[in-house]
């Protein structure tokens, strides 16, 4: 943008030269819109913090950090958040086991696979999974997919109980439609856009000649991959997979219809539980004083997670991105 | 050579191996991805319409919403579809235009200084911020105060889709060549002229496009607007006062809700938004197709 800069006969380097002029109103005026318009950007972030942190302040004080960080679920006096920060990690954790490697291949296959012909529909339809509303994922979750997989669950179950690892993930008595597991679906379901869109733009700059060499070395296209493309953009794919996370993590409304709305810490994952999101759509409509307070304290934990994340992935993709553009 | 000989014989390729072998495995399970993603996508759309589609009747996009406990074909979902479009044209109106000068900001006037790739930075951050927060921040500054409204939900909105038309207004802002903007000002325009006669037309294909896909994203959410517009049954005229309904909140409360009737209405709602999501879509395609003079 150097360029743009130092053609902008705005600023004139002397203003006493004869044909300088003041710099008329109305651009002064629309370069300081233009300024509060970037700044706002700031000023938002910085107001949520604050506001949300001031309304959840009397969570802090009465239960203190124990109490904040305990198990106990008895609302209006007992309000720990770990049930559900254990909901929300463990329902974003499956959605990454599930969504990673789907969007991966997809990526793969739309830059290094098909011709760009056929890749173009292929982008269609990820789009459109991207534009599908997250409250239509969540009815349809629990009215047609929840009823089903509640057999599947059931007979996994019966299926696993005693073996050791199994038991203890996909075992339990409590099996029920709406799940972790459900919830983790649905969230895969809704990351896979974004997640296979950045790791597409990552895979994409992978210089062609690195490609050719590999070939003319005789690789096979998957040998490339492992040879060029994924050292390539390592960086770049754990920036749209911590990214995907951040999204996962913040979902409310779908995992809210899905997770089956009970506070319990447990490893079965076909067992009903909760997340950070969803205890507050479900429960602040209701809520006043101190549970109130909890139930913005547990947003802004959710937006201190999602923020930390974020600014990582951020900063992992952009060095990437500049390492690549500097090779 | 003998080879040379027979040209027709020979075979120059590699006899079947374990390599190859793998490499057939992983493109087919990259197709196998693919597969996977198609089969939610085409369920959901299958059940939405298969089971909206007949319910949905002029009568039902027009009526008050029913009590719950109400027979599919009593009531319908008007308030909902008036409250939608109010909500998503006012966060619309209030987002894109202070979008579309953040992007100028960040693209013309501050370049590569460190202010500008601070809020270039926090605009990507900012897109990740969870959507139930914002209702939250929404609800602590404003609905606490001003009571419950449609302009409230619209807040949170324009929250959610600024950061979205910042990026992607930036990125259409770069495509645009700086020989037209030196062009012009060698004529002597001031380079707030340059900006609105020059750089926004060239890029105002691109800039249309990003905006209607953020609005088609924003048309969708519900956690915002759960504690800043509440739910009403019938249409409030008045997007400033009162509480009010959208069509999303609608699908969520009906989801819940162990009545026939009321889980019918659910989906005819849901198809209602889905199509309104894929028009905005379609009509950004069209925008794009039709009227970006730059690509990337």
């Amino acid at each position: 943008m150097s360029t743009v800069v130092q053609a902008d006969p705005a600023t004139p380097a002397g203003s006493a030269h004869p044909l300088a002029h003041r710099r008329p109103l109305g651009d002064r005026g629309f370069a300081i819109l233009a300024l509060g318009s970037g700044l706002l950007v700031l000023v938002i972030l910085v107001l949520i913090a604050v506001s949300t942190s001031q309304q959840a302040s009397s969570w802090f004080t009465t239960e203190g950090l124990s109490g904040v960080f305990s198990t106990t679920w008895q609302p209006p006096d007992k309000l720990g958040a770990l049930s559900f920060i254990y909901g929300t990690a463990v329902t974003s954790v499956i959605a990454l086991v599930i969504a990673v490697p789907i969007s991966l291949g997809m990526a793969l296959l739309l830059t290094e696979v098909v011709p760009r012909r056929w890749g173009r529909p292929i982008v269609y339809v990820i789009d459109l999974l991207a534009v599908v509303p997250s409250v239509v994922w969540g009815l349809w979750g629990i009215l047609v997919l929840a009823p089903w997989l509640q057999h599947i669950y059931s007979s996994i179950a019966s299926g696993v109980n005693g073996i050791p690892v199994l038991g203890f993930f996909f075992g339990g008595e409590n099996v029920s439609g709406a799940s972790f597991f459900t919830a983790g679906i649905i969230l895969a379901i809704m990351i896979t856009p974004i997640v296979t869109s950045l790791s597409r733009e990552v895979i994409a700059t992978t210089p062609t000649i690195d490609k050719q060499g590999a070939y003319a070395l005789g690789s096979t296209r998957w040998e490339m991959i492992t040879g060029v493309v994924l050292p390539h953009s390592q960086g770049g794919l754990v920036g749209s997979v911590l990214l995907g996370l951040g999204r996962a993590m913040g979902e409310t409304i779908a995992v809210a219809l899905v997770i089956g709305s009970s506070p319990e810490i447990t490893s079965h994952l076909f067992s009903p539980g909760y997340s950070l999101p969803s205890v507050i759509a479900n429960e602040f409509g209701e809520a006043s004083g101190v549970f109130r307070a909890a139930l913005m304290g547990m947003g802004v934990l959710l937006f201190i997670f999602t923020i930390i994340i974020n600014v990582i992935a951020r900063g992992v993709v952009e060095r990437s991105a500049r390492r690549s553009r500097g090779a | 050579m003998a080879v040379s000989a027979d040209p027709q014989k020979v075979d120059l390729r590699e006899p079947p191996s374990w390599r190859r072998t793998k490499n057939r495995i992983m493109t087919w399970l990259m197709v196998l991805a693919f597969v996977l993603v198609i089969i939610p996508l085409g369920l959901v759309i299958v059940t939405v319409v298969a089971k909206g589609a007949s319910i949905i009747s002029w009568q039902f996009l027009t009526s008050d919403i029913p009590v719950n406990i109400a027979p599919p074909g009593v009531g319908g979902m008007g308030p909902a579809i008036v409250g939608t479009i109010q909500i998503t044209a006012l966060a619309t109106v209030m987002a894109v235009p202070l979008g579309v000068l953040g992007a100028i900001y960040i693209n013309e006037y501050g370049g590569k200084g460190l202010l500008a790739q601070v809020v270039r930075f926090m605009a990507d951050v900012m897109t990740g911020v969870p959507s139930i927060v914002m209702g939250l921040f929404i609800f602590s500054i404003y609905t606490l105060h001003f009571g419950f409204s449609g302009f409230g939900g619209a807040l949170a909105l324009g929250c959610l889709m600024l950061p979205v038309v910042i990026r992607s207004t930036e990125e259409m802002l770069k495509l645009v060549p700086d020989s037209l903007r030196q062009g012009s000002y060698a004529l002597g325009a001031t380079k707030a002229r340059v900006t609105m006669t020059v750089v926004l037309p060239a890029a105002i294909g691109g800039i249309v496009s990003g905006a209607l896909l953020a609005v088609a994203r924003a048309a969708g959410e519900t956690a915002p607007l759960l504690f800043t517009i509440l739910t009403v049954t019938s249409v409030n005229k008045n997007p400033f006062s009162g509480p009010n309904t959208s069509l999303p909140s609608q699908i969520f409360s009906n989801a819940s809700s162990s009545f026939v009737g009321a889980q019918a209405r659910g989906w005819g709602a849901a198809l209602t938004l889905i199509v309104i999501a894929f028009v905005l879509m379609v009509v950004a395609r069209l925008v794009t197709a039709r009227f970006a003079r730059y690509s990337s």
